[in-house]
């Protein structure tokens, strides 16, 4: 392969990488090799099984070819949707370093510019606007690179997103109302945020596309972000989603302890059984029969914060609390703000969620004076609470963002607490990122149980499979 | 409404059937021998198709909508003969699928529903101890103990469960593995061997293979994760609630009797509940249902009155019956006359 020939214009990225040895098999390679990257389990078999059903599909439609390729790779929904994404990516890539090698370019688009075209813009703005309406994938496209000749003033800034955005403004595409519009404007009522969303992908890909044109050079590939790769129903404001996790939650716990009964078989010999078994064999006792080993089905208390810094949280909490009641044998869930309250009845009163969530804001009387969470106080009150009642086998788990308001976290009393219970787990609804800044004291607390960062429905999941995990009973 | 496939091809947990023989290895050692099956072919070769769209089309003649994806999966699992791992909601047409194929196939169903404690006695094979006990008993005294032993292990005492008649069967078969998230990891564990060798270890009796190849379908509501090893060796289709111009499809033919508009009204008001945040969202068999309700009912329109009439088809929770009714039922027109009530 001959070398691609010096650009005098300069490099803005690395050059357009060799193509990797192996043609097309080498290709997919490197495919599975991203997927990999992006936290996808790819084996080996797996790859085969990929080339096994290529080998029955017909490359050229490219439906075909994706779906072959998704169904042997991608095993799980989220993985399908990381695969989808990578695929766009690479796929998109590996096009266009290929056209970048051969030298292949469109008309010269890139230098068209505002000026040279003659389009009317109000127009097209409007043509746009109803385009992602009728949410056409198609025309979306022809009209992302129409919009970009028109409105996108050559070279650009050179940052894609910016591009994106400041292209997005110029169109006057908003996802909410602009009522000072003439009526029979489509941007009028707003445009649907998802398909806004497709639009900017399509600038998005044609600006990149034009940059890999002029600079011959491939940008560095961006990684998935996490809100890329979340389904499109994962943050937890969507309280829908909250309860179809829930409901999955506990069909999970449900199962969890019968899983746990074939593992480990310890020799505790049921003397009893065996005897009885033994007659069907005369009295000899051929067959053991072992006591079964019961689940582990801690007695757990959980505290609530329910104040407004974690309003959108505490719905989610509530429904998870309610979620647990079913599940263990032994719950007391009490929520606090500046005092703390029992609500572990209202829970056992109320099967419906909606109604046990009214319930706890009504009775529960948790707030004050200020409405400000009170940590010092909720720490103080919960230990005089229960004092007697913690023990080693039990588990506390706090719910709440350890805001403190400015006022004395008493990480002592809270360690007094975690000392007495056998284990703590505290659940953030803040991001990591946002920990320990302004009055947040998570670390003081952190240092005497396990905090969780808990703000999407996976991470959840990760929390209960640590609360059910069989412990070693502490020394 | 005869015409659903439920009630023929299920489950032939059957003892007919099943024909084990040993073709090498005959007499002392057979703990080490493989078993092949007498192999009696006698069936018209049934359809092997040749591209995605035959299969497509070929579900579509059964009756079977196919979305984008199933059929080309459906026609890799027959070309590559690797078991198929069906996940989705309940009610978007899983096990429908397996009946679908093995009709199109023109194959037998072989179905095994999972639960809680299905252990292999259950599944695969067991022995037939009474009759074991009685063979044992009748020749009590002259014959030897190898005799005995070889003679109460043999095929005659075998009773095939629905793997092992799936595996053993002259003509290939649709397996449908239903429900496989039920049952515990071990399950899962011994199911390996079958997905990926289709072949069963019989320890008394040696290894069996299947002579042909079973289109195996396994599904899953994703009640809790499946290990890593069975999904390596499976396909892997996501099933979803369809497109609305989709299911709109299914509904109609499924009841063509229905109007169109009404059929596409009904097929959005079921998108839109779906949307809510309801304890169980209707699916596909409820829309179907409804719109054989909505033709009984002789309805013309879904308006509120028939609505509130008819809902508790697709909805069957009584809070979801309450958000249903406030948030879809306010918003279709009142009754215009009286003349379509029941």
């Amino acid at each position: 392969m001959p070398p691609t020939p010096p650009d005098p214009r300069g490099k803005v990225y690395a050059k357009i990488p060799d193509r990797g040895p192996g043609g097309f098999d080498g290709q997919l390679l490197a495919f599975a090799e991203e997927l990999r990257e992006e936290g996808m389990a790819v084996g080996t078999s797996e790859l085969l099984d990929a080339f096994a059903a290529l080998n029955e599909v017909s490359w050229t439609v490219q439906q075909d070819f994706k779906e072959a390729l998704a169904t042997t790779l991608a095993k799980s929904p989220d993985d399908r949707r990381t695969f989808e994404l990578v695929f766009e990516r690479f796929f998109f890539r590996a096009a266009e370093a290929e056209a970048a090698r051969q030298e292949i370019s469109e008309a010269p688009a890139g230098q068209a510019g505002a000026q040279g075209l003659d389009v009317d813009l109000d127009a097209l703005r409007r043509q746009i606007a109803a385009a992602l309406q009728e949410g056409s994938e198609a025309a979306m496209r022809d009209l992302a690179r129409l919009a970009i000749a028109a409105f996108g003033r050559g070279e650009g800034s050179g940052v894609l997103g910016v591009d994106v955005q400041r292209i997005r403004r110029a169109l006057g595409l908003r996802t909410e109302p602009q009522p000072d519009l003439p009526p029979d404007d489509p941007r009028r009522d707003g445009v649907p945020r998802d398909q806004l969303r497709r639009f900017e992908q399509h600038l998005r890909r044609e600006l990149e596309r034009g940059l890999i044109e002029r600079t011959s050079s491939l940008p560095p590939k961006r990684p998935l972000t996490e809100l890329d790769r979340a389904l499109p129903t994962g943050p937890i404001q969507d309280l829908a989603a909250v309860h179809r996790v829930v409901a999955q939650l506990k069909r999970r716990l449900a199962t969890q302890g019968h899983e746990l009964k074939g593992r480990k078989r310890h020799a505790h010999v049921d003397v009893r059984r065996t005897m009885r078994a033994s007659l069907q064999t005369g009295g000899v006792p051929i067959e053991l029969r072992y006591r079964p080993r019961r689940p582990r089905r801690p007695e757990i208390f959980v505290l609530c914060d329910v104040s407004t810094s974690v309003t959108s949280a505490s719905t989610f909490f509530l429904s998870v609390l309610h979620a647990l009641h079913d599940s263990f044998r032994k719950l007391r869930s009490f929520v606090f703000i500046e005092r703390i309250s029992e609500v572990t009845e209202v829970f056992e009163r109320e099967r419906d969620f909606r109604a046990a969530s009214e319930a706890v804001s009504r009775d529960a009387g948790v707030a004050d004076i200020s409405g400000y969470t009170d940590y010092g106080r909720v720490w103080t009150e919960f230990l005089a609470l229960i004092e007697d009642e913690l023990h080693p086998r039990a588990t506390v788990i706090v719910l709440g963002d350890a805001r403190t308001n400015g006022r004395p976290p008493r990480d002592d009393v809270f360690a007094a607490i975690t000392a007495r219970a056998g284990r703590t787990f505290w659940l953030n609804p803040e991001p990591r990122l946002y920990w320990n800044y302004g009055d947040s004291v998570i670390s003081a607390y952190a240092a005497h149980c396990t905090a969780f960062e808990c703000w999407r429905t996976d991470q959840l999941e990760d929390f209960v499979k640590a609360l059910t995990q069989p412990v070693d009973v502490r020394s | 409404m005869a015409e659903d496939p439920d009630d023929e091809a299920e489950h032939h947990d059957g003892h007919e059937g099943v024909q084990l023989g040993l073709l090498g290895g005959e007499g002392e050692e057979h703990d080490k021998g493989t078993l092949y099956l007498r192999f009696v072919s006698h069936a018209a070769p049934s359809p092997s198709p040749n591209s995605v769209d035959e299969v497509a089309a070929g579900l579509r003649e059964v009756g079977y909508l196919p979305g984008e994806s199933t059929a080309l999966v459906s026609f890799l699992a027959t070309k590559l003969g690797k078991p198929v791992l069906v996940e989705g909601p309940a009610g978007v047409g899983k096990t429908e699928l397996a009946k679908a194929l093995a009709k199109y196939l023109e194959r037998t169903l072989v179905r095994l529903q999972c639960y809680e404690g299905l252990d292999e006695a259950k599944a695969l094979y067991e022995w037939n101890y009474r009759k074991q006990l009685l063979r044992i008993q009748t020749e009590s005294g002259e014959a030897g103990w190898q005799d005995v032993q070889d003679d109460i292990f043999g095929e005659e005492f075998l009773l095939p469960r629905p793997l092992m008649t799936a595996i053993a069967s002259a003509e290939p078969v649709v397996l449908l593995i239903d429900e496989i998230d039920k049952t515990d990891q071990e399950f899962e564990a011994m199911l390996l061997e079958l997905l990926s060798d289709f072949q069963i270890s019989i320890p008394e009796l040696g290894r069996i293979e299947a002579r042909t190849q079973p289109v195996v379908l396994l599904t899953s509501n994703n009640t809790r994760e499946l290990t890593e090893a069975l999904k390596r060796r499976c396909l892997y289709l996501w099933l979803d609630y369809p497109e609305l111009e989709h299911e709109l499809q299914i509904v109609r033919l499924h009841s063509p009797e229905l109007d169109e508009d009404v059929a596409r009204k009904l097929v959005e008001i079921v998108n839109q509940v779906r949307d809510l945040d309801l304890r169980k969202p209707p699916s596909i068999a409820e829309s179907i249902d409804w719109a054989r309700a909505l033709i009984l009912l002789g309805a013309t329109e879904i308006d509120a009155e028939t609505f509130k009439q008819t809902m508790s088809v697709i909805v069957k929770h009584r809070t979801d019956l309450d958000t249903v009714a406030a948030r879809v039922g306010v918003k279709l027109e009142p009754a215009a006359d009286a003349s379509n009530a029941a």
